[in-house]
């Protein structure tokens, strides 16, 4: 099945030109998660229904706008999953019934932030997936709860600095690791993607429309007002948490994880955290080493253990 | 049709089975268990169609079955207490879908303490929900009032979600007499869902549930949900005039046992109505002039009617069997509510609170209560809120308390003694 889509996204020269998301949306300038959306809904198009929870992308239909061409259902923070439960059960029932034909069958696709994906709605997906429900998981991963204001959540780095972490040391706790957790349910699919790297997601999505059960995409999504950077930074700070190492690319299946683009070459996480205000403290008004070592030792560990386990292939 | 003896959680069961229903997000709680496991065993003997999921949770069940009744099929699902009170969030939200559904709460207690008795502060928890509620006191009223329900919630002048209610064990544990339609004259009485424009389809996107801006659409929103509640009130009458000429039962928005020429009345909801009634029976043989009202419908709230029923009375006690921390009775308020500001010489309206987690109210004790609101009619005085309790009660939780007591302390001297030994 891959290859023939493979085939058929191989260079960005394949990737759409004009987005299908309408424009004039509420998100901020430069938003990192609508970016990767852009690139998810192009590719999943407008036979979808998104099961939304709260969070930023709330506001994207207010009534009477909507920037999709498809359907949408606001769920609640928590629920989201069991949203698409009851859709896709339904669809199921009525194409059964024979009260709708598979031309009026759609995608359900959940959206969510992080605050909902790695702890309020937690649950709800662990009982979507060990349901195998047929669905799309999109998480677009700020790092914590945007809406609000962004105050820490399950998915915050080491060392941020949130609206509820904003001592010298920034958040104490450490990102959640939800791949693997969601991995572990075994699920069809599991990848973590990033709109700055469009090739890779486009790929990506285009691989998991071909597939059946739940498909769990994680979308690192820079977010200028939450980690305080300048809006057109948002590319390169994407492509910085590439480089460097702090966002690796990846996919899950049938118990295997694959890394979809190894930096052979990383740059130091420095480098991608300098550019954000929520990390100053770490370099101003002096240099915390200590905590720039530590962050830089887990991401090199991280690495280490991958290169070692692909030298063992 | 066939007459059989069913509790009223096989009452549910056959009511959902009854409507036809597509879909059936459930979760297990006691007392409810019984009625999704016997749905679950019909489909899976082949009995009836449709389709079971164990949901994760009552928040992600109310969640499941607001969304599949949003995308057009018909939907049951069944809770009680916690189980009500977990999905609470939901039933709010789901009811501004305008998706009709039917969910039965077998009303139980709630936490804390922790108990599995019945009582109605589940129930009430979900009064300005957006749910229509029918309160039944038989098993055959439970069977009867999903099939209404159905009608009700999918009337094209109301469009929302009906919550049936039961109490725990008085009735979904306990077997009586029910009268089962045949399913062909279920199936013509409740028809089937013509969902209109509910629905998600590819050919004809829709956007549901979004988010307004501003007090503006908001407002007009929550009083179109309102408005439909409301229309509740016309459309059950009919429905329920159509199920009487159809299956001989009457199930009015509110019943009146001995009422029309009593001086006094009883007002209880659910099953421990009975329980007044034989009161009512016992005290008119010792010549009392005393009836019951029931409300059954309690959303959209029956108020002219209840206005009329309590007209020109002498005393009425309003037992509730739920409280509201702070404030009493909440179907007492209700009712002062409803007769506030009414003409003509307003009766006593006392308050009584009992029955809460499952507590008895004995005989001898409405026995009590018409005596109290006979005085009050005589001096003109409402009395104020009477919890009601034993002194027998009184004595058996001091007992208990000694009890507990006497183990602390018992507990507090080894372990004294422990802490001795070791120094
Ligand atoms: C039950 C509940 N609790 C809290 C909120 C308030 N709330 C709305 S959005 C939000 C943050 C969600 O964070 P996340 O899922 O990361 O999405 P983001 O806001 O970052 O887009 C919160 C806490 C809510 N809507 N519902
Ligand atoms: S707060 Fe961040 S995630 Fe939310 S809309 Fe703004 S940029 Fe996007």
């Amino acid at each position: 099945m891959s290859e023939k889509i493979e085939k058929m996204i191989r260079s960005t020269r394949d990737l759409p030109s004009t987005h299908l998301l309408g424009t004039g949306t509420p998100m901020c300038a430069g938003c990192g998660g609508l970016e990767a959306l852009n690139g998810i809904y192009d590719i999943l198009g407008e036979k979808t229904v998104f099961v939304n929870a709260a969070g930023c992308m709330t506001l994207l239909s207010v009534y009477p706008f909507t920037p999709f061409r498809g359907s949408w259902l606001y769920t609640a923070m928590a629920s989201a999953p069991a949203g698409a439960q009851g859709i896709r059960d339904a669809l199921d029932i009525l194409l059964e019934q024979k009260r709708i034909t598979t031309d009026d069958d759609l995608e359900v696709v959940v959206l969510t932030g992080d605050g909902a994906a790695y702890g309020m709605g937690l649950s709800a997906t662990s009982g979507a997936m060990e349901r195998n429900l047929d669905f799309i998981y999109v998480c677009y991963d700020n790092e914590g709860y945007g809406n609000t204001g962004q105050q820490y959540s399950g998915a915050t780095p080491h060392a941020a600095k949130t609206a509820t972490s904003r001592g010298f040391a920034g958040f104490r706790g450490y990102k959640k690791d939800l791949f693997s957790i969601w991995a572990a349910h075994n699920p069809a699919y599991v990848a973590t993607v990033i709109g700055a790297e469009p090739l890779d997601l486009a790929k990506k999505i285009e691989k998991l429309r071909g597939m059946k059960g739940p498909r769990m995409i994680i979308a690192l999504s820079p977010c200028p007002t939450g980690w305080d950077f300048d809006p057109r930074e948002t590319v390169h700070i994407g492509q910085l948490a590439l480089k460097s190492g702090i966002w690796p690319l990846k996919e899950y299946i049938d118990g295997k994880v694959t890394h979809t683009k190894v930096p052979r070459k990383r740059v130091p996480v420095e480098d991608y955290l300098s550019l954000q205000g929520r990390f100053r403290h770490l370099f101003e008004p002096t240099r915390n080493e200590k905590l720039l070592d530590e962050i830089q030792a887990r991401v090199d560990s991280y690495w280490e253990k991958i290169e070692q386990d692909e030298a063992e292939k | 049709m066939k007459r059989t003896l069913l509790t009223g959680n096989a009452a549910a069961a056959w009511g959902a089975r009854l409507a036809n229903v597509d879909y059936i997000p459930s979760f297990p709680i006691t007392p409810q268990t019984e009625i999704i496991e016997s749905l679950s065993e019909w489909i899976d003997n082949g009995e009836m169609p449709g389709r079971l999921v164990t949901l994760e949770s009552e928040h992600s069940m109310i969640t499941a079955a607001g969304s599949a009744a949003a995308t057009g099929i018909r939907t049951f699902s069944a809770t009680s207490s916690q189980g009500l009170l977990y999905g609470m969030e939901m039933l709010y939200t789901v009811s501004g879908w305008r998706a009709p559904f039917v969910l039965v709460n077998v009303s139980r207690g709630l936490s804390s303490p922790i108990t599995l008795e019945p009582d109605h502060n589940d129930i009430f928890a979900a009064r300005d929900c957006g749910f229509l509620q029918i309160h039944c006191a038989s098993c055959q009223e439970i069977l009867d009032s999903i099939l209404i329900a159905y009608r009700l919630g999918e009337d094209a002048r109301v469009r929302l979600p009906v919550i049936v209610n039961m109490d725990g064990f008085y009735l979904s544990f306990t077997r009586e007499p029910v009268v089962i339609p045949d399913e062909e004259s279920a199936r013509e009485f409740v028809g089937n869902f013509d969902p209109e424009n509910i629905h998600f389809s590819a050919s004809a996107p829709e956007s549901q549930a979004v988010a307004v801006l501003g007090g503006g659409p908001y407002s007009y929103f929550r009083y179109e949900t309102h408005l439909a509640a409301m229309n509740g009130l016309a459309a059950y009458e009919e429905i329920a005039e159509e199920f009487g000429q159809r299956f001989g039962r009457s199930h009015s928005a509110v019943e009146s046992y001995c009422a029309d020429d009593a001086d006094y009345l009883f007002v209880m909801l659910g099953s421990f109505a009975t329980k007044a009634k034989e009161a009512v029976d016992r005290l008119r043989v010792c010549g009392w002039s005393i009836g019951l009202v029931r409300p059954r419908l309690v959303r959209p709230f029956p108020a002219s009617q209840l206005q009329h029923l309590l007209a020109d009375r002498k005393g009425i006690a309003v037992i509730d069997q739920n409280i509201s921390m702070g404030m009493g009775g909440v179907l007492h308020s209700e009712l002062a509510t409803a007769l506030y500001g009414q003409s003509g010489k307003q009766p006593i309206l006392a308050s009584f609170i009992g029955a809460l987690g499952g507590r008895d109210i004995a005989i001898e004790e409405f026995f009590e209560i018409a005596e109290v609101i006979k005085q009050a009619a005589s001096s003109g005085v409402t009395p104020p809120p009477r919890l009601l309790y034993t002194r027998e009660e009184l004595r058996e939780i001091r007992k208990l308390q000694a009890v507990a007591r006497a183990e602390r302390d018992e507990l507090n001297n080894n372990s004294g003694h422990k802490k001795g030994e070791a120094q």
